[in-house]
């Protein structure tokens, strides 16, 4: 097995920075915002967006986190996943511009799931996807609408998404 | 008669005591014991190997017949204990009708004589319809036809003090005893399992030994009082091995059978909640099961007798609580007593010979089992493989009940010939066809009828 | 999970992971859409050969929350009331595909029989089973003890030193049972207390101390107290002489709960005899948790209905 590093610490904070300005930029502001983090690593990156928003714009970075797991596809086939907690910022869902942030998109299915987990929680204005990497692979019709990088890959590959407050190190690589 | 019941010439076999020896059977009776004996167009049984025994006599069988025939009838059963290498059981009187009368105890003998696997001995009930209310008419049953000696409500106790000091007064009347079935009714209501710590986890309902123990204790002062004979059925627990020990000291004319799978088995098995394991008395503490060979072996406990208690699948095949109480053990009643006993070092075969066969016979007044293999005795006997292993299961079982504790566990030794009143109801391992069965016990019934005048006399 | 039959197979890590799991269903139950689809197309049967409208309803609930086909079979009027045994009805369940079956019975060792026959397949869920075990309702107690202790940093945390003191018919209650066995792999220590009739004959095995005075164990200052409930035909087998004599020796009355600490748990599994066993002053006084069990039991009824139904690498 071998692994190579495509993303630096360097490189994912410019990455989410990018980010944060295009999701203001698109949102035409900071209001009406929530940032959802999908569960492992996107919590953290939900929570790291959620406060370049706050340094932009004050008040603007309202961060939650939301559990897929109850809502995917693939429950029967796999062994069983322990959930983990949902937590909707104070003022809802409902009418706000919500943007779900994942580490890495790939098939579309766990976005799916996340798309009817947050049906349950109200009903937004507007939904939107920042991943931090999209690696193609698509299965259902999903897409970003904010992308950290693009990384072509092959199937065979993993991407490996580790940040420091989840597993230590900051870098993205892919094996294979 | 030599047609239907064939000259047997048994070669090679190993007596109880040791000493090998081969067994001329002729006419019914063993012609000759001794080695290198030829008999021109005999049978020839290989019984090298095999250890012979007096043919087995069980004092508490359930046949089932009348009555609940889809559990066992009387050929079935016999076939089991043929198979066990059983030539005499003593049919148990919860039937239905219930043998409390003259007629129900001599249709069940009549219907031994008939099948011809083995002599059917029926003990009566000693109150009417085991209702522990009067008494049957045990008089009637010991003089007819069926010569019954043994009076049990067996299932049931005779709890009523007064009632079991008349049975065991009036039955001295026709030398006959009584059998307890030792449960004082209102300490064991509902009861599920022994009484301890494994029925408080398994939240089963419990049947203290104290319920047994307490009934042997009265029954056996209440024998002394009146001068009777008394024996205690399946006696389960140390407590009671106690109490008949004491009582035997005395001078009390107890005897006391253990069953096979309490000698073997304890209530641990009951955690699976199988109800394979539901058996009355309860499978008990493996202290209990010590204490039952310890007694086995000293005497105290002076047979041991298999309570085979058949049933159809549907009696099992449902929860505990639901399920029926009982185990088979005609046909691995040998086995296990090797098991539990034998190969321990606590009994030899002459003691096996003696708990198996001739204590059972003494105690139930059956003649011809007080010298196995004298020569001119009634050729009642089995040969048995000491030394094979196998994995128990339902194949080797002949009678209608599959309730078997034993299922898949290796158990030693093999039940090989089984010989009843001088023709085969065993060979190599298997059971002769019922036809030519019965068609020997046709033959052989002069002779039983013989052995009956011989036995009044 | 394969089967839930006892709280005795649990260890500690299991244990507080469905307590966990559970803490992410109660969440569901404050959204305004309290369902999840998880359980879509599974077949649950509930099979109830014993009246109880509470674990009853508290399991539909539990599996309709989880979008899970539900079905409930009582004894009464069907035809488990009238001698088919248990393995017909197993089979009947099997042939209408259940994936799952929630078994009340009054024999002990039911739902252990069902699991080990091979008559059926599914998974099976102890919902009380004679006067052995009640698991779910063990483990909605723990749950009930945790939140009250941690609040919502409740999960992953045990029940550690926790002092648990369950007063009452010990000897014919599954819910002791299973909250002994579970309290102890979670850490928590158990005092129960009885009188000598209905306690076991023999408890040495038990993780438990055993006692027959209840004010002695109110002085010992209990972290939790509960109290069960007394079966009114235990007073006609001798069991105790009147419900008078048990209510003032084994009764929590408003003395006694005067003197337990103010954040003392009051537990009853319900359906409580007021001023019997409990009165009404501790029943519905700010130490009672009897309503948070009652809403708990549906959330731990969807942990382990998920955790039994989902996946395919059973551990």
């Amino acid at each position: 097995m071998t692994a190579r590093t495509v993303l630096q610490p360097a490189d994912i904070s410019r990455a989410l920075t990018r980010i944060s300005h295009e999701i203001l930029e698109s949102n035409r502001g900071g209001s009406d915002l929530v940032i959802l983090g999908i569960p492992t690593r996107g919590i953290e990156l939900a929570r790291r967006i959620g406060a370049i928003l706050d340094e932009i714009e004050p008040g603007s970075g309202s961060v939650g986190f939301l559990d897929v797991t109850m809502y995917r596809d693939d429950l029967a086939g796999q062994p069983t996943r322990a959930p983990s907690p949902t937590q909707i910022p104070s003022g809802g869902v409902n009418g706000k511009t919500v943007v779900l942030v994942d580490d890495v998109l790939y098939s579309g299915r766990t976005i799916r799931a996340a798309l009817d987990a947050l049906g349950d929680y109200g009903r937004p204005r507007a939904v939107r996807l920042a991943v931090l990497v999209d690696r193609g692979h698509r299965q259902l019709p999903i897409r970003a609408d904010f992308v950290g990088k693009n990384l072509p890959t092959s199937s065979e590959e993993r991407i490996r998404v580790r940040l420091r407050d989840t597993d230590g190190v900051e870098e993205v690589t892919i094996e294979s | 008669m030599s047609e239907t019941n064939p000259t047997l010439l048994v070669v090679g076999a190993v007596l109880p005591n040791g000493s090998r020896t081969d067994i001329l059977v002729e006419g019914g009776r063993i012609l000759r014991t001794g080695t290198g004996l030829t008999a021109a167009g005999a049978t020839v049984i290989d019984a090298d190997g095999l250890t012979a025994l007096p043919g087995l006599v069980d004092l508490h069988t359930h046949l089932r017949e009348p009555g609940f025939e889809q559990s066992e009838t009387v050929l079935t059963g016999s076939r089991a204990a043929a198979l066990g290498g059983f030539t005499a059981v003593h049919a148990m009187a919860n039937t239905s009708p219930v043998a409390d009368t003259a007629g129900v105890v001599e249709q069940v003998a009549s219907l031994g004589v008939r099948h011809g696997y083995a002599t059917v001995r029926p003990i009566g009930a000693v109150t009417v319809g085991l209702e522990g209310q009067r008494l049957s008419e045990i008089g009637a049953m010991a003089q007819s036809r069926a010569k019954v000696s043994v009076f049990s409500d067996d299932g049931k106790c005779v709890h009523d003090a007064l009632l079991m000091r008349r049975a065991l007064e009036y039955v001295k009347t026709f030398d006959g005893v009584i059998a307890q079935h030792a449960q004082e009714p209102r300490l064991t209501e509902g009861a599920q399992m022994n009484e301890g710590a494994l029925s408080g986890e398994l939240g089963l309902a419990g049947w203290p030994a104290v319920a047994e123990e307490s009934i042997i204790a009265r029954d056996v002062l209440l024998a002394e009082h009146v001068g009777a004979r008394l024996h205690i059925c399946h006696v389960s627990t140390a407590g009671s091995v106690d109490v008949i020990r004491w009582a035997k000291a005395r001078g009390i004319q107890v005897t006391a059978e253990a069953t096979p799978h309490h000698l073997l088995l304890t209530e641990d098995l009951v955690r699976s909640y199988d109800s394979r394991y539901k058996v009355n008395p309860p499978l008990r503490r493996s202290e209990d099961v010590l204490a039952l060979r310890e007694g086995l072996a000293d005497g105290t406990i002076d047979i041991v007798a298999t309570d085979h208690a058949p049933h159809p699948v549907e009696a099992k095949e449902c929860a505990w609580a639901e399920a029926a109480f009982g185990m088979v053990g005609l046909e691995s009643a040998l086995s296990v007593v090797q098991a539990a006993v034998v190969d321990s070092g606590q009994l030899g075969w002459a003691d096996v010979a003696r708990v198996l066969s001739a204590a059972p016979a003494a105690i139930g007044r059956l003649s011809g089992y007080a010298a196995p293999f004298a020569e001119g005795t009634i050729a009642n006997f089995t040969l048995y493989d000491p030394a094979v292993r196998r994995s128990f299961g339902l194949e080797h079982l002949a009678g209608k009940g599959v309730n078997t504790p034993y299922l898949d566990l290796e158990l030693p030794g093999r039940v090989v010939a089984t010989i009843h009143d001088g023709y085969a109801t065993v060979l190599d391992g298997a059971l002769v066809d019922s036809s030519v069965v019965a068609a020997s016990a046709v033959a052989a019934s002069a002779l039983v009828a013989t052995r009956a005048a011989v036995a009044r006399g | 999970m394969r089967h839930l039959l006892s709280t005795r197979d649990l260890d500690r890590a299991t244990a507080v992971g469905i307590l966990d799991v559970a803490e992410d269903m109660a969440d569901v139950a404050h959204r305004e859409i309290k369902k999840l689809p998880t359980l879509r197309g599974k077949t649950v049967i509930n099979l109830f050969f014993e009246d109880s409208t509470r674990t009853r309803t508290s399991f539909e609930l539990a599996a309709k929350r989880l979008s899970a086909d539900l079905i409930t079979f009582s004894a009464k009027g069907s035809s488990v009331s009238k001698g088919e045994s248990l393995k017909d009805t197993a089979q009947t369940l099997a042939a209408m595909g259940a994936d799952a079956v929630v078994i009340r019975h009054s024999a002990s060792g039911a739902a252990q029989t069902l699991a080990r026959s091979g008559w059926i397949d599914a998974a099976v869920l102890n919902a009380g089973d004679g006067t052995h075990e009640h698991p779910t309702q063990a483990l909605l107690d723990a749950f009930t003890m945790r939140r009250r202790l941690h609040g919502s940093a409740s999960r992953g945390k045990d029940l550690d030193g926790l002092r648990v003191t369950i007063v009452g018919d010990i000897l014919h209650s599954r819910v002791a049972r299973s909250n002994v066995w579970l309290l102890q792999a979670l850490g928590a220590t158990v005092n129960l207390i009885a009188p000598a009739t209905l306690l076991p004959v023999d408890t040495s095995g038990w993780p438990a101390t055993i006692g027959f005075d209840l004010d002695t164990a109110i002085d010992d200052d209990p972290d939790v107290i509960m109290m069960l409930r007394i079966q009114s035909e235990r007073m006609n087998a001798a069991f105790f002489p009147n419900a008078r004599e048990y209510s003032r020796q084994w009764g929590l009355d408003d003395e006694r709960l005067a003197r337990l600490r103010p954040d003392t748990m009051v537990m009853h599994p319900g359906p409580m005899n007021r001023g019997l066993e409990i009165s009404a002053n501790a029943a519905d006084s700010a130490r009672s948790t009897v309503l948070e069990q009652v809403a708990n039991g549906v959330s731990i009824r969807m942990a382990v209905l998920y955790l039994l139904l989902s996946g395919s690498v059973k551990p």
